[in-house]
């Protein structure tokens, strides 16, 4: 898997493709360019996903994350450039076979059943997975024991539990899922993480939209960080992250050293302990994403 | 099963779950129940006029009273259509619903054609089965059938068949809200044209015509709404036919096939707007 950095914002005015090679892609979206009206969404965005790869897409909001998605799913038609979801057209009957889905903001039926709800999407998708698949996709979001319960009588969070399954249905090759942790408890969380991870090991290729940076972090093979309608960061987690020096625990007190990277801790150790000075521990200091994230999105 | 008839099945399924049938039955009833009551002392109420020839108390008591029965049933089947349809797009989609659906390898057409033949099934049997019940209690209180039973059933089926199109059509330009308000507008705007056509034909006022055949042409559901209920009595003759005429359920002109071509088109012309509107939406 190839990767770029690239953190100067205001320097994607070519489309920039990065990750998975074009003839591989599970999504491939090219100097994507999409206008409201006067205002620019998506601004030459060249984005990436290949088959088995868990890519974040972050950004604040109207970054144009859900926007790009949503051209990527065929809800919305880009002003130009060019998406494909396995070589086929986005929004292509045959790109929307491929693909499941889980929007920002969605709803279903009050009136229907969890198990209903799995019943439509199987039906449409051309799932002929039946009864066990429902069984099993509860199973996963952890909904199983409230297949026949109404939708109406359901939390948000368990509703957001059952779009993720209905996501999921009839195995889609690429997923895209907008925001799909927003309205979960921590338990819900992890619970997802989990979910992502499987997916992951699964071979399925997922282009997560999320604002909880923490968690992008921890799950996506790559992060593609998103301001002003362009792309600004492009990368591995631990690409996009930097050393941030060591921090020790004294007995007079924390002492940090800002510019000090892994390889210098014997010695920073040892000058201490030299010194006379008691050391309870060492931390290694690593930026996060979150850190990265501000770089990229306000370089000043 | 194709995608257009599980949709469609979604919008029954939905229909019986929301226990829209259950209102429409229960409100039916009551209605049924009072035209019943209303047609037997309508009849009981005839005062022998001492015309006799070509006038028919009973023959205009018997076309009215169908009227009547055909008016209630476009219009509660009117309630029925536009409620079925009237959030069918934009609403659904501003409500979060209907983006799940149209990711599915389903194309949008197929949604919409779906959407149609749903509410269509639902509202023209609903309008055919209480036309047929307003008959029937019309027969059972003055013996009398109207000049034509089926014709009638079939021009309310068509208007039934606009309007749902109608109101998809808004549904895919308009928010839910300002869909309703606009099809109960076009709804009153084309009673208000029949209305016209009987005060034209009754004054021979040339202008009001040439406005109320405009107007039936723009809202072609009006035209076989009058269809229908110029077939009610059409082969009443001399007084009666003139007293049905000027009555509130009166219609001067008989259906004609070139009417009936071009609200085959008009659908055909809104079915591809909206076609082409819902493919051309960002959701």
């Amino acid at each position: 898997m190839e990767a770029r950095i690239d953190v100067s914002a205001g320097a994607g005015d070519e489309a920039r493709t990065t990750g998975a090679k074009s003839e591989s892609a599970a999504l491939l979206a090219s100097g994507v360019v999409k206008r409201y009206g006067s205002v620019v969404a998506l601004d030459k965005v060249g984005l990436s996903v290949a088959p088995g790869e868990l890519v974040g897409l972050v950004g604040a909001n109207g970054a144009g994350k859900s926007t790009l998605v949503k051209i990527a799913c065929g809800l919305v038609r880009p002003t130009s450039g060019t998406v494909t979801v396995y070589g086929t057209p986005a929004g292509s009957r045959e790109a929307r076979r491929q693909l499941g889905y889980l929007a920002e903001l969605f709803r279903f039926p009050g009136w229907s059943t969890a198990s209903e709800v799995l019943a439509l999407h199987q039906q449409l998708a051309g799932s002929a997975g039946g009864e066990t698949e429902r069984h099993e996709l509860l199973e996963l979001v952890g909904l199983s024991d409230v297949a026949r319960r109404r939708v109406e009588g359901m939390s948000k969070g368990m509703q957001q539990r059952l779009g993720i399954a209905q996501a999921l249905v009839g195995e889609p090759r690429l997923l895209l899922l907008d925001e799909p942790t927003s309205a979960l408890d921590p338990a819900g969380r992890r619970a997802i993480r989990t979910l992502l991870l499987e997916l992951r090991d699964r071979g399925i290729a997922v282009l997560l939209n999320s604002h909880l940076l923490g968690e992008v972090e921890r799950v996506c093979h790559r992060v593609v960080i998103l301001a002003g309608g362009k792309v600004v960061a492009d990368g591995r987690p631990d690409e996009l992250t930097h050393a941030g020096g060591v921090e020790v625990q004294t007995g007079n007190g924390t002492r940090r050293f800002p510019d000090a990277r892994r390889e210098d801790v014997p010695k920073i150790v040892s000058e201490l302990v030299s010194a006379g000075v008691d050391i309870y521990e060492v931390t290694i200091i690593r930026s996060t994403l979150e850190d990265a994230y501000l770089e990229a999105v306000d370089p000043g | 099963m194709t995608p257009t008839l599980i949709i469609a099945r979604h919008v029954l399924q939905e229909s019986v779950r929301r226990r829209v049938f259950v209102v429409v039955l229960v409100l039916t009833l009551l209605f049924l129940a009072l035209f019943t009551l209303a047609t037997v002392e309508a009849f009981n109420a005839q005062t022998p006029f001492g015309g006799g020839g070509s006038f028919s108390p009973h023959a205009i008591t018997a076309v009215t009273m169908n009227g009547l029965g055909v008016f209630a049933s476009l219009f509660l089947a009117t309630v029925l259509a536009v409620f079925l349809t009237l959030g069918a797009v934009r609403g659904d989609a501003e409500r979060g619903l209907l983006q799940p659906l149209v990711v599915r390898p389903l194309g949008r057409r197929e949604f919409l054609l779906g959407r149609f033949v749903g509410a269509v099934a639902v509202c023209v049997a609903y309008v055919d089965v209480l036309y047929a019940l307003v008959v029937l209690i019309v027969h059972q209180a003055g013996g009398s059938w109207p000049d034509y039973v089926i014709g009638p059933g079939v021009a309310l089926a068509g208007a039934v068949t606009i309007l749902v199109a109608m109101s998809l059509l808004g549904s895919v330009f308009l928010s839910t809200t300002a869909n309703g308000i606009a099809m109960f507008m076009l709804y009153g705007a084309g009673l208000v044209s029949g209305l016209l056509a009987a005060i034209g034909a009754a004054l021979n006022a040339h202008t009001v015509l040439t406005i109320a055949h405009d107007i039936t042409l723009a809202l072609p559901f009006e035209g076989l709404y009058q269809a229908a209920l110029h077939a009610l009595g059409s082969n009443q003759t001399g007084l009666t036919r003139v007293l049905v005429n000027l009555g509130p359920f009166g219609a001067s002109h008989p259906n004609s096939v070139p009417f009936d071509i071009w609200a085959v088109l008009y659908l055909a012309i809104l079915s591809a707007l909206a076609t082409v509107g819902f493919e051309r939406r960002d959701l």
